[in-house]
């Protein structure tokens, strides 16, 4: 019951957020921004309208939206809210969960390349480029847990005896993860430096280009399944921030929400104080995520005791 | 060098002096211009009196204005390949408007898409009926890994229409092409047809970002030939006018790059000091954009002391603030990184192509047609000087930078200094010179402008000829695109911010 509804807060108050990250960059230009529920106010607007369709689109291009919001929303069950036991968790779900959130980037991918646009074509092999790099990071991540508390499964992580987690004996390594992971949050969620949500110029966008095509109830879905993976990246970071213990209560959800407050207002700050990287410079801001992490697993392997 | 007749900048000639030589003699003598440090101003054909002949004109710089004339049959041995790139696009031009053919030629290729003035046969063999310009084989590249991009004549965003080409190898482009036309309204064959009292409005709407420069060219070339002369005032006005219309475009323009870098701040802050700006030209003119306030023998609203000390306290108020967002967006190393090495254009390039105002400064070209040709105030009034020219995004970018300073110092100059009584002009007709040639040069803030300005022996208008400064500098953007990542192409276009109702007309 609790997880049941610990999932169905995250999934009803995951719009909310994006709306800070608009707040705080108006905020640090001068304006006024945006109202907080701007993205509940688009996402009805969305859904009340039609959608349109190439004619030169096939049954692949409307999977698209679908299949990733499916995925962002299936990686959410194995999410253990607030240490609280999540909807589904099996020995190695973290593998699954993982490339769950592929498949969406897949079908996704698919769908643009459906519309043989020369720029989502164009989308799709930096979208798909620069999340085979991420992946790396976020494998060298696993590979880091499983030697901090031997489990392959996502709730494992932080439930039990020893949760991995910053408050706790090896915090200090996971410094380099939390770092790495916000990363590979800035990555995965096309924010900047690595692409402009905000830009209207094709050319140098990468996901945003991807779904040019896509409208009403399908932008919608899409639109939401990109607030759910943003919440997951968030939420992961905060959840090894701070041991969550199922007995604390209601205290917990403060405490996560708050965290996860703290992280787009971050992703806020991020944007407003620096310029997108060139395209070029792209993979090494990703690949600097990875020395990171795997200095950290180095350091586990106790090659320096 | 001795076939051509040195000109004055606004001051007209008698048709019957100008110099008309055979074509061989008009090619060599051209030849030879253009290879010492010479630049073409503008280069354009018009009727003559024998049908099926066609005369040409082409007015050159150097540090003086020359022109020289010649009379042709519907074709011509082109001087593009043979003598220099600065001829291409006048020479498309000329075989689109008159139907004269370039031969030799290494790109003939439309301009603006419309059927020709003088009835003679289409160069390019196009169908006008079919209402779609850019109906045009476009240069392709050829390979495994090659693909090609078209971007508009629809863009995302509010822009104009102009549809670009890319060939590129994965994100790297090998050739652009840019195919404009889309906005051309047939201004050149208007002009003549019109009321004198029409005119400057219509000067005004040739391309709404530079409405005083245009303007400026147009009422400086009908005083040219109806012998008016401007009062110091009005002049004063008028050389304001035409530097917060600079000042207008220079800040948004670092504003919007700023926007494309994805760095938000500075774009919005920009994007309010424009609007400051907008309002001063607003305070002198009753129009945002100084639409009304030149008119042919001076200007409709002279300044008066209240004017001034809006004006002055609103400068003394936006100075620092403008130097505070300038150092925020020149000081952000991310930006710099943007910035630096993207979208160069060598300086040998830049002169080959003949890049005017920033553009052309950025690459080391120090031409300001408001110290070599000065007109208004200018000749009192000190010149600006660029350090950083390596052509990239940030030398245009740095260039502007100094030009607003260096705005901002003439505007203070002349409100500190001057008197600026005048009485308001009225508008009437005046009778032009006949038979005359008068041509105009000012410095919009995208660089040269020019007009030039025929009349027939009645005194009427026979031929109008307009050149925007991105008639040469469209080219630039496509060599700056040379081994680019297509990515940086919103960059490097928003660097030059070329207009396109200007060149299509």
């Amino acid at each position: 019951m609790e997880s049941t509804l610990s999932l169905a807060i995250a999934l009803v108050t995951a719009p909310l957020f994006p709306g800070i990250i608009l707040k705080v960059k108006a905020f640090m230009a001068g304006k006024k921004g945006p109202p907080l529920l701007i993205k509940y106010f688009t996402l009805f607007k969305l859904l009340r309208k039609g959608s349109v369709y190439s004619e030169s689109s096939s049954f692949i291009f409307p999977l698209g939206p679908t299949v990733s919001l499916a995925a962002a929303l299936m990686a959410l069950l194995f999410f253990p809210f607030c240490g609280a036991a999540p909807l589904v968790s099996f020995h190695g779900d973290v593998i699954v969960l993982f490339y769950l959130l592929a498949m969406g980037r897949f079908f996704t991918v698919l769908a643009a390349l459906d519309t043989a646009s020369p720029f989502e074509g164009m989308g799709a092999a930096r979208e798909v480029f620069f999340s085979t790099l991420a992946e790396v990071t976020i494998f060298t991540v696993l590979i880091l847990f499983y030697r901090l508390n031997s489990s392959l499964s996502f709730a494992e992580y932080f439930r039990g005896e020893s949760p991995i987690c910053l408050l706790n004996t090896s915090g200090a390594l996971l410094l380099f993860v939390i770092v790495s992971l916000f990363m590979v949050l800035l990555t995965e969620n096309s924010r900047v430096p690595v692409d402009d949500p905000a830009t209207h110029l094709e050319l140098t966008m990468i996901h945003e280009v991807m779904i040019l095509d896509h409208s009403g109830p399908d932008l919608a879905l899409i639109e939401l399944g990109s607030f759910y993976k943003l919440f997951f990246y968030a939420a992961f970071i905060s959840q090894l921030c701070y041991p969550f213990q199922p007995a604390d209560g209601p205290l917990n959800s403060l405490i996560f929400y708050g965290l996860i407050t703290l992280i787009y207002v971050t992703v806020g700050i991020t944007e407003s104080i620096m310029a997108r990287l060139k395209m070029n410079s792209v993979p090494q801001f990703i690949l600097t995520s990875f020395a990171l992490v795997f200095f950290a697993a180095i350091l586990t392997m106790g090659v320096f005791q | 060098m001795d076939k051509l007749l040195q000109l004055k900048n606004g001051r007209p000639v008698e048709r019957s002096i100008i110099p008309q030589v055979p074509y061989g003699i008009f090619f060599k003598t051209l030849a030879n211009f253009v290879a010492n440090e010479g630049f073409v101003v503008q280069f354009f054909a018009y009727g003559s009196e024998t049908k099926g002949r066609y005369r040409l004109l082409a007015v050159v710089r150097n540090t003086e204005l020359y022109v020289i004339g010649t009379e042709v049959g519907t074709s011509f041995q082109s001087l593009t390949r043979a003598a220099s790139e600065k001829f291409h696009l006048f020479e498309r031009e000329i075989a689109e408007q008159y139907g004269i053919r370039p031969e030799g030629h290494p790109w003939l290729k439309m301009v603006r898409y419309h059927p020709n003035y003088s009835g003679e046969a289409d160069v390019f063999a196009n169908d006008y009926q079919q209402p779609i310009p850019g109906n045009y084989p476009y240069f392709q590249v050829s390979g495994e890994a090659i693909h090609e991009v078209a971007v508009g004549p629809v863009h995302a965003g509010i822009i104009e229409p102009g549809h670009f080409r890319f060939q590129c190898a994965g994100e790297e482009v090998l050739h652009l092409e840019i195919q404009l036309g889309y906005q051309h309204r047939g201004i050149e064959r208007l002009i003549p047809t019109l009321p004198q009292k029409r005119l400057p409005l219509i000067a005004e709407s040739i391309a709404g970002d530079t409405t005083i420069g245009h303007n400026l060219c147009l009422c400086q070339a009908l005083e040219g030939l109806a012998g008016l002369s401007v009062s110091p005032g009005a002049a004063v006005v008028r050389t304001i006018a035409l530097e917060l219309e600079r000042l207008c475009n220079h800040i948004g323009d670092l504003g919007a790059l700023s926007q494309d870098v994805a760095f938000t701040p500075p774009a919005a802050y920009f994007g309010r000091i424009r609007g400051d700006f907008l309002n001063l030209l607003q305070v002198l003119s009753g129009n945002r954009f100084g639409k009304g306030l030149i008119r042919p023998g001076g200007v409709c609203y002279p300044m008066a002391e209240e004017q001034r000390g809006l004006i002055l306290d609103k400068l003394s108020e936006i100075i620092p603030e403008i130097e505070h967002v300038c150092d925020l967006l020149f000081s952000a190393h991310t930006v710099q990184a943007r910035f630096e090495h993207t979208g160069t254009v060598s300086s040998e390039m830049a002169r080959e192509l003949g890049l005017v105002g920033y553009a052309g400064r950025a690459c080391g070209l120090p031409y300001d047609a408001r110290v070599v040709f000065p007109t208004e105030c200018y000749r009192q009034l000190p010149g600006n000087c660029n350090q950083l020219t390596r052509g990239d995004v940030n030398s245009r970018a740095t260039v502007r930078r100094e030009e607003i300073s260096h705005s901002l110092d003439l505007i203070q100059l002349l409100l500190d200094q001057r008197a600026t009584e005048a009485v308001p002009v009225k508008i009437e007709e005046h009778g032009l010179a006949p038979n005359s040639l008068v041509v105009t040069i000012n410095e919009g803030w995208r660089g040269e402008l020019s007009h030039c300005l025929l009349t027939d022996d009645q005194g009427r208008i026979e031929r109008y000829k307009i050149k925007d400064p991105s008639f040469h500098n469209w080219t630039g953007l496509a060599m700056s695109l040379r081994n680019q990542e297509i990515s940086d192409f919103p960059l490097c276009n928003k660097s030059y911010n070329l207009s396109y109702c200007g060149f299509d007309l």
